[in-house]
Parts: structure tokens; sequence; C-alpha cells
């Protein structure tokens, strides 16, 4: 099968892989970078469990060809914290039990964060918005709702 | 009186357990949070090959053949799977505590009970590799007559789903078709409640929906043992399961998992392992078999869904007199855990209620649906559906509040219970007393003051009178039955309306209620 040869920074690093066509970039991200972050849920579009960014966007990874991420910026929760030091949304999903199986945490943290990006104060509502794509199966909203409200107004204290 | 001897773990425990209203992080949040708890799927080990399997397409046909030729010469296919190929091709889950008969194939042989059960296992160097080489699998079926309803299932002449259980039924202490329960005369206290209530409730299968899918990894060991990577929720069960099918010792298996995306009860029927570890000794290689999703919500287990019939005795004044339970388990085609919700269910009777006459029929029975497993409270959870909905049309039809009408029935402390046990810590009135006062529930003083610990026991401690045979006497001439063929819709926080039915024969103290005269239970009622 022909491979095709890709390059894309994978949370602030240069990687370059060669990619079967049709690959999709979870299976890129997981099976050739080995950043087992982005979670394989449905591979349909359904759970967000494989949610990252590319260029600072929400996206579906799974549903994402691999080419296409040439040459952008794919952030996933692998990139997430600062060294040892916390992203302020890990430290509030931990402060307010926004986990439980864990399994839809990467996608949630991910959505979380393309939301506080672009709106660094959002409301209860949009922060229902922005995770709506993601599927938690414990029911475990309402603390990820509080855990991102948390972050933004922790956001706020700061700036 | 048992002596606790704390000095032995002087070193390891503290005994400062004061842990309530003080908030305790979790072990596994800094993993969960940070992306680097471990999942099964979380591993990719040199060599890994990839397993998939060929599923029926029919819900109940006999295999007449087989043809795997095509298949084998697939590109990236590095061996076919059949069931001659598993050591010990018959198992059920059970077995391992010896309750039930081995009726499950890993991999099918000369018949299909449900869509979707697995027939051949191919495992091949890519999952597309596998998928292309499954599609050039060539199965020819017979079908066979199919039954999908219980009651069907249950009747003379029903295709026989499972060999093993020919009357479709799980046989409990290898005579019983199903789980009795018989506690004082259910029959004399229906006749002589002043209303009867006939009910007919239908769960549906629920699918557990993890988000991730059941799966497993398994990779031979330097030393001849296997580590397996799984989704499994009971890790030494699986262990033990695999262990059996395969036909080796336990210690040959060395399972890693404990941090599972989503249980709930659908990830302990040990689906993957056997197929993995199988693969893994028939390449030499690590092999992983993960479900799609489709094939999760399709093929995987689901909670069973459940048939119930309650006929309930009820006094003016509010007492349950008699509850009457005929219920069936929908198994699916094999039994895996079903037998003993059912079991379950049989003890749970009749909810938390002091009720003196209680008799129930529970039946495990077999169809040629997907088979069904564990979830949440399952044997217990739907019949409490059923009870509590007929509680609240009790307690409407008598003309009390169902709340009260609930402390007013609730086993106490002392009580006898329908399975002759004596009732302990009984704390239902307390539970009820504090949800109201939550939910601004108003409750008469008299019922606020009722306790767990006051009015049980005495008389209600006897074991009532049992008679062996079924007695059949003669409702009183001022009972009024009441059955409803389904509820009609009602909002969840009022008690159902009376069914728009014309009004009951004209006898003076009757509760006011509407009643139809046809039964969905027990149909027209010869009485």
């Amino acid at each position: 099968m022909p491979k095709t040869a890709l390059q894309f920074h994978h949370n602030g690093r240069e990687v370059a892989l060669f990619v079967d066509g049709g690959v999709n970039l979870l299976v890129a991200l997981r099976e050739i970078i080995g950043d087992m972050t982005p979670k394989f849920g449905c591979g349909q579009g359904g759970c967000g469990a494989c949610s990252v960014l590319i260029d600072g966007e929400l996206h579906l990874s799974c549903l994402t060809l691999a080419e296409t991420a040439a040459g952008r910026a794919v952030e996933t929760l692998d990139g997430l914290k600062d060294g040892p030091n916390l992203h302020p949304l890990q430290r509030a999903f931990m402060e307010h039990f926004a986990a439980q199986c864990g399994y839809c945490t990467p996608g949630m943290l991910m959505a979380a964060k393309a939301l506080l990006d672009r709106n660094p104060t959002p409301s209860r509502d949009e922060v229902v918005e922005a995770i709506s794509g993601n599927i938690c199966r414990c029911t475990g909203y309402e603390p990820i709702i509080n855990a991102v409200l948390a972050a933004a107004a922790g956001g706020r204290a700061r700036a | 009186m048992l002596e606790l001897r704390k000095d032995i773990f002087a070193d390891e425990r503290d005994d400062n357990l004061k842990e309530v209203g003080k908030g305790t992080q979790r072990q596994d949040m800094l993993g969960h949070v940070t992306g680097t708890s471990t999942y099964f799927d979380d591993h990719k080990l040199q060599g890994m090959l990839h397993l998939k399997v060929l599923r029926s397409a029919h819900a109940h046909a006999r295999l007449r053949r087989i043809d795997t030729t095509e298949a084998e010469r697939s590109p990236g296919v590095r061996r076919i799977i059949r069931g001659s190929d598993v050591p010990r091709n018959l198992n059920t889950l059970l077995s391992l505590i010896n309750f039930g008969k081995d009726d499950e194939p890993t991999l099918a042989v000369d018949k299909v009970r449900y869509k979707g059960e697995p027939i051949v296992a191919v495992v091949a160097d890519s999952p597309r590799e596998a998928y292309e080489a499954i599609a050039k699998l060539r199965v020819d079926y017979e079908p066979l007559p199919t039954v999908f309803d219980v009651e069907e299932a249950l009747k003379p002449g029903a295709p026989v789903v499972n060999e093993t259980y020919p009357k479709n039924t799980f046989t409990y202490h290898d005579i019983y078709d199903h789980q009795k329960l018989r506690f004082g005369d259910v029959d004399r206290a229906l006749a002589e409640a002043d209303h009867v209530l006939d009910q007919r409730y239908q769960m549906a299968p629920i699918e557990h929906a993890p988000t991730e899918t059941n799966g497993s990894i398994a990779a031979p060991d330097t030393n001849g043992r296997y580590v397996v990577y799984t989704s499994t929720q009971a890790l030494f069960f699986s262990l033990d399961t695999c262990a059996k099918i395969l036909d080796v010792p336990s210690n040959t298996f060395h399972f890693i998992g404990g941090t599972v995306g989503g249980g709930f009860g659908g990830k302990v029927d040990t689906l993957t392992e056997p197929l993995s570890i199988l693969g893994a000794m028939l390449t030499g290689r690590p092999v992983r078999y993960v479900f799609g999703r489709e094939e999760e919500m399709q093929y995987g287990p689901p909670r069973g869904a459940e048939r119930i019939y309650i006929q309930d005795g009820v006094m003016r004044d509010g007492r349950i007199v008699a509850r009457k339970v005929r219920a069936y388990f929908d198994s699916g085609a094999y039994t895996r855990l079903s037998s003993y919700a059912v079991v379950k269910c049989a003890a749970h009777l009749p909810g938390p209620y002091a009720i003196p006459n209680v008799y129930g029929d529970i039946y495990c029975v077999f169809t040629n649906r997907t088979p069904a497993t564990a979830m949440r409270g399952f044997g217990v959870t739907a019949m409490d559906f059923a009870i509590e909905c007929q509680m609240d049309k009790l307690a409407h039809i008598v003309g009390m509040d169902p709340m009260e009408f609930r402390i007013l029935n609730a086993y106490r402390d002392g009580d006898m219970k329908a399975h002759r046990r004596e009732a302990k810590n009984t704390a239902l009135i307390e539970c009820v007393q504090v949800a109201a006062e939550k939910a601004k529930w108003p409750l008469r003083e008299e019922f606020k003051r009722m306790s767990s610990l006051e009015g049980g026991g005495g008389i209600r401690a006897a074991i009532p009178l049992t008679p062996r045979e079924p007695s059949t006497p003669r409702a009183a001439a001022s009972q009024q039955r009441t059955s409803y063929d389904r509820a009609p819709a009602a909002s969840s926080h009022e008690p159902p309306a009376p069914p728009p039915a014309p009004p009951p024969p004209p006898r003076p103290p009757a509760p006011s209620h509407g009643a139809t005269r046809f039964s969905s239970v027990f149909g027209n009622r010869r009485r």
C-alpha cells in the first residue's frame, strides 16, 4: 500500500511520519506517534473521546484524515500540562471530581481548552454547548461543567 | 464475639477512619486528567497482530459448511481460528462456582443461536486485512425457526434455542425450570382483599454503551506464560474463565487491568480474552481483539429484558395483603449471568415491604436474542421499577398519599421477609421521611413519627401458614378489581390518573377509581 510522508507539529514538537492512505489522525497519533491520550470510542464522530485541537480548533481525530494535519499544529492532552505543572483545567478537574472512569476526560479537557482559549469567561450554557459533543457514559456532566467554570474563574482571578 | 487482631496490621492501617465530610482525592485522578491512566488498548506491542471475528448473519441457523480457503490466502492473514481449535469450546460463566451447565461455545460449530454470534476468528497483520479476509469467508447457513418472545419460548413446540436446555429455561437444582417463592396463602389473601390490581410490565434490554469498547491484548511472555491487557471488570474471574476454555493452569496467565473505560456490568463476560490469548498461542505473537462500536452496541450483551406480571391485593386502610408475581427474564441464547439474576430477584420479592402473603414464579428463559448479562443491580432494578409503579397505583386506588402509603407498608425491624429471614437494620421509613422533607412533600404528623424500630416483629415475625397446593377461594362480593393494559402516560410526580374507563359496579364503600374488566395479566377473570 502506498504511504504518504507527512509532517506536522505535535504538542509543539515537529514530527515526521509515513501514513497509509485513508489513515485517520487518531490512528496516526496513537499507533505511529505513540500518543495514547486521544481515545477511540466510536470511530464515527459520536462520542468525542478522540477530540484534539488542530491550529487551536477542536476536531474529532477519528474523522480527520491524518494527511490533512500536514503543516499544522496538533494539540492533545499529552501537551496540556507545562512540564510538571498542571494546566488550570486539569487542576480544576481534579478538585471538582470531574472524572469517573477517565475515558472521556482527554476529549473533555481538549473541548474545554478550545472553549477557554477563545472565550475565557464562558457562561454555564456556553460550557454545556462546548462539551455537547463529548459523551461521558458515567454521566458525570455536572462536575465537569463546574470544573470548567472554576478553571475559567481561576484564570480571571489571576489575570 | 469476633475478635479483630488489629495488631497484625498495626503498621499498615490508620485507625482514624473519619473520612466523612472531608474531601479525599481519588488515587487515579491525576492519571485521568493527564491522560496517563493506562487502558488496555494503550499498549502498542512489537509485532502485534489483530483479531476480528465473523459473526452470524442469522438469529438461529444450522451451520452446514464453513469454507475458509479463500480467506486463508488473503493478504496479511496469519491464522484462521475455528471452533475445533478451541481446547474446551463450551463454557458457562458461573461454572466457576458450579452453577449451571456449559452451554456457550467460544466459536459456534454446528449452530448459531443469536444474530452476531462469533463463528470464525481471523488473525492478521492489520485490522483492515482481518476484515478483508472475513469478507472472503463462506458460511452455508440453514436458517431455523426463531423465537424472540419469552412467553412464546415456553409454549409447547417452540423452537429449541439451546440444546443444553431443551425447555428453553435454565434448570435450577437439576430439576426446576424456575425459581419459586411461596410465603403465606396468596390466593386466599387476594380473594379477601378489598381491591386487586393486575398489571403487566415490560422492560427493554439496555446496552451499557461504555465509551471504551470491550477488548483485550494477549502477548506471549518469556516463560511460557501470557500477559493479557484487558478491559474486564472481573480480572480473576476472566482469568479463570480463560484457563478453563483454553485448558491450561490459571497461572499460565498474567492479567493486567483494572483501569476500565466504563463497564456498568458489560465487561464481565470474558468476550475477547479467550480468543486473543488463543491467537497469541497459535501465532506466538501479541494479538489484539477489540470490539468496534457497532459490535459493542449490536452484539455486546445488554441488561436482559424482563416481563413482569404483578397481582396485588390491598385493603381499604392501605395495607397490602398479597403480592403475586410472575416474571420472565430474557437471557438471550445463553445463560451468562441471567440465572443468578433470577435468584436475586426471587430473594428480593416483594420489595422492601411487609406483605404477609407473597408468591413468585421467576423464569430464566432462552430466546434467539443477544445473550444478556450483568448491569447495575440486574435482577432487582427492573422488578423494583414494576413494584414501585405498582405502589403508586395502589396508593391512588386506596386514596392515600404515595409516600405515606410506602411508610405504612414498609418493612420494620423484626419483620419476617418472604424468603424467611428476619428484617434487620431496616430504614425505608426513614428514607421516605427524609426524601419527603427534601422534596418539601407534606407528610401527616403520624407518618413523620413512624420508625423502622417500632411496630415490627410480634405477629409480623411469624412465618405464615403456606399451603403446598394453590387454593382457589372465591373473591368477596365487594371486591374491586383493577387492570390496566398499559398504564396511561402520567407525569413522574403525580400518581397515575385513573384510567378513563366506566365506573365500578355501584357498591357503596368502594374507593373511587375506574376499572376495566380485562386483565392483561391473567386474561378475562374467571371469578
